[in-house]
């Protein structure tokens, strides 16, 4: 019996061998070496693990990243609402300027991106003299582990929004203006809650890759254990020390982070689909 | 309350969109911008509407110099082409809109918003569909919806974007004599942009047919059809008529 097809669809063997190379990259790449992190942090077991957080250097190290993803995560948010209400709303001179601009950080090696920062801010920098009179410290501190952060996460959440925005257009805002609100009332009521869904997965892997970022704010941070060792920091060093159980363990911290901010946008997804179907233009 | 517009020219970078144009409409009367698509007039519904300004030029409306009300100020109501319903509110929160935004001195009560909400769903007949969102109603219910909400905030005048533009010909049929009847009922000076001169001719009293950024011919809707002054208005009109299904009404 030959069995009838549509014609886009292919051959059932065809599908599997697909799903089965698709499936085996993933395991490989991406299931395996979490599962190993996870399996090494729980070596000595699980009270050795926890243990690993109770160094006053892990400690600090956490405190630090969640302070520099506080204020790196609110700032390229504003950030990035300002550039892609800019970009997708209005025409202007220079915009595939600042489109093109807003992608360097992807496209820089964060290494590179955080020298910039010590030939500004170091003692044989741009700056460094001035700063020295004054005593900031920016290069080797909180400002330049900060700064360093904010470049390498800046394009997350405007990335996610210009595309959505370009594709909403500007009929709705003036719509809203022909009806008599003001900017901000067109803003808070209109802009804003169409963007919400896009803006809260920009925040979301913007906040994944501000705390765990390692090439530029290890160039900037100068490695001073339980002050200037961010988490990803703090995992190289225990490493390097041969504590692979703590390593492990504080890398398996950072694992935990990335997944639950996948969980949270799925779930997410999944609650609110079709509100999610609706703002985009049907 | 007459509309004098006088001269106007808008430019889009080398492209004249408008190349002076001028046409006055006594109070209430109920004007149809026709043309093939490019010849302008989207672009003076816009200006009419506060969303785009000319280089050049002056609009007059209700004694007042147009242009220099701000579009939140004109209270004109303006329907979209694809309607621009705000799609995360419901269809009663998008009626209501025009009046939430509103100065708290002057906003109605919460109660008021809602009969108001309620007799304007009466009114385009979609008693009962306050609770949906715009993405779960047909497009000639969007179209109604789009025009309630223009109508709360009593607009002085309203702009209409080719407003059947989207739907089929049925109910575009139907619609036509539904927003004619309203309109006679409101007395609000309509302007609405049209390229189908069917329905041009179906609603309006006054026609303007537009080409390459120019009015060529203004005039009641009888004297356009019956005695067009320019080659371009005779093939317009002789070449639609061809290409539409059955005769005009």
């Amino acid at each position: 019996m030959m069995s009838l097809r549509r014609p886009t669809q292919d051959h059932p063997l065809t599908r599997l061998a697909l799903a089965a190379i698709a499936i085996g990259f993933i395991s490989v790449f991406l299931v395996l070496p979490l599962a190993t992190v996870f399996s090494q942090a729980l070596s000595a077991g699980f009270g050795a693990a926890m243990r690993s957080f109770d160094d006053p250097e892990a400690r600090a190290a956490i405190r630090l990243t969640l302070l520099t993803a506080a204020i790196a995560v609110p700032l390229n948010t504003i950030f990035g609402i300002a550039a892609s209400w800019a970009i997708a709303k209005f025409d202007f001179r220079g915009k595939g300027l600042l489109t093109t601009l807003i992608d360097v950080p992807f496209s820089v090696s964060p290494v590179v991106s955080g020298l910039i920062y010590v030939l500004i801010f170091g003692l044989q920098g741009w700056l460094g003299p001035m700063l020295r009179e004054w005593d900031v410290k920016v290069i080797f501190a909180l400002p330049g582990i900060v700064l360093a952060t904010i470049f390498v996460t800046f394009p997350f959440v405007a990335r996610e929004l210009i595309p959505l925005m370009t594709d909403q257009g500007r009929e709705e805002e003036e719509a809203a203006a022909s009806l008599g609100a003001s900017g901000l009332q067109t803003f808070l009521r209109v802009t804003l809650p169409n963007i919400k869904w896009g803006l809260l997965y920009g925040v979301l892997l913007c906040n994944a890759r501000a705390m765990g970022e390692f090439g530029a704010v290890s160039v900037v941070s100068g490695h001073i254990r339980g002050l200037t060792n961010t988490l990803p920091l703090h995992v190289e060093v225990l490493y390097n020390d041969y504590q692979y159980v703590a390593a492990f363990a504080v890398a398996s911290l950072l694992a935990l982070l990335a997944i639950l901010t996948l969980v949270v946008k799925s779930l997410l997804e999944w609650r609110y689909a079709d509100e999610i179907a609706a703002v985009h233009r049907h | 309350m007459s509309l004098v517009v006088d001269s106007v020219t808008k430019s889009f970078g080398a492209f004249e969109a408008l190349k002076g144009v001028s046409f006055t409409a006594p109070q209430g009367a109920f004007v149809a911008l026709l043309g093939p698509s490019g010849s302008g007039k989207t672009t003076l519904l816009r200006i009419l509407g506060g969303l785009e300004f000319p280089d050049d030029g002056s609009v007059i409306f209700a004694d007042l110099n147009w242009l220099h009300v701000p579009a939140r100020s004109r209270r004109a109501g303006f329907v979209f082409q694809n309607y621009a319903l705000f799609r995360h509110m419901t269809v009663a929160q998008n009626i209501a809109f025009g009046l939430a935004v509103k100065p708290r001195s002057v906003r109605p009560a919460r109660s008021a918003i809602a009969q108001k909400v309620e007799e304007l769903l009466a009114l385009v007949q979609l008693e009962g569909l306050g609770k949906r969102y715009p993405s779960q109603l047909s497009g000639g219910q969007r179209q109604r919806v789009a025009l309630a909400r223009a109508l709360a905030i009593e607009p002085r005048m309203l702009l209409l974007d080719e407003p059947f533009g989207a739907l089929d010909a049925k109910v575009r049929k139907e619609l036509r004599a539904w927003l004619r009847a309203l309109h006679e009922r409101m007395g609000i000076t309509t302007v609405f942009v049209t390229h189908d001169q069917d329905e041009a001719f179906a609603m309006a009293d006054l026609v303007a047919i537009m080409s390459a950024g120019r009015i060529e011919q203004y005039g009641t809707a009888d004297e356009v059809r019956k005695s067009p002054k320019s080659p371009f208005v005779a093939a317009f009109l002789d070449r639609e008529a061809h290409h539409a299904p059955q005769p005009a009404r």
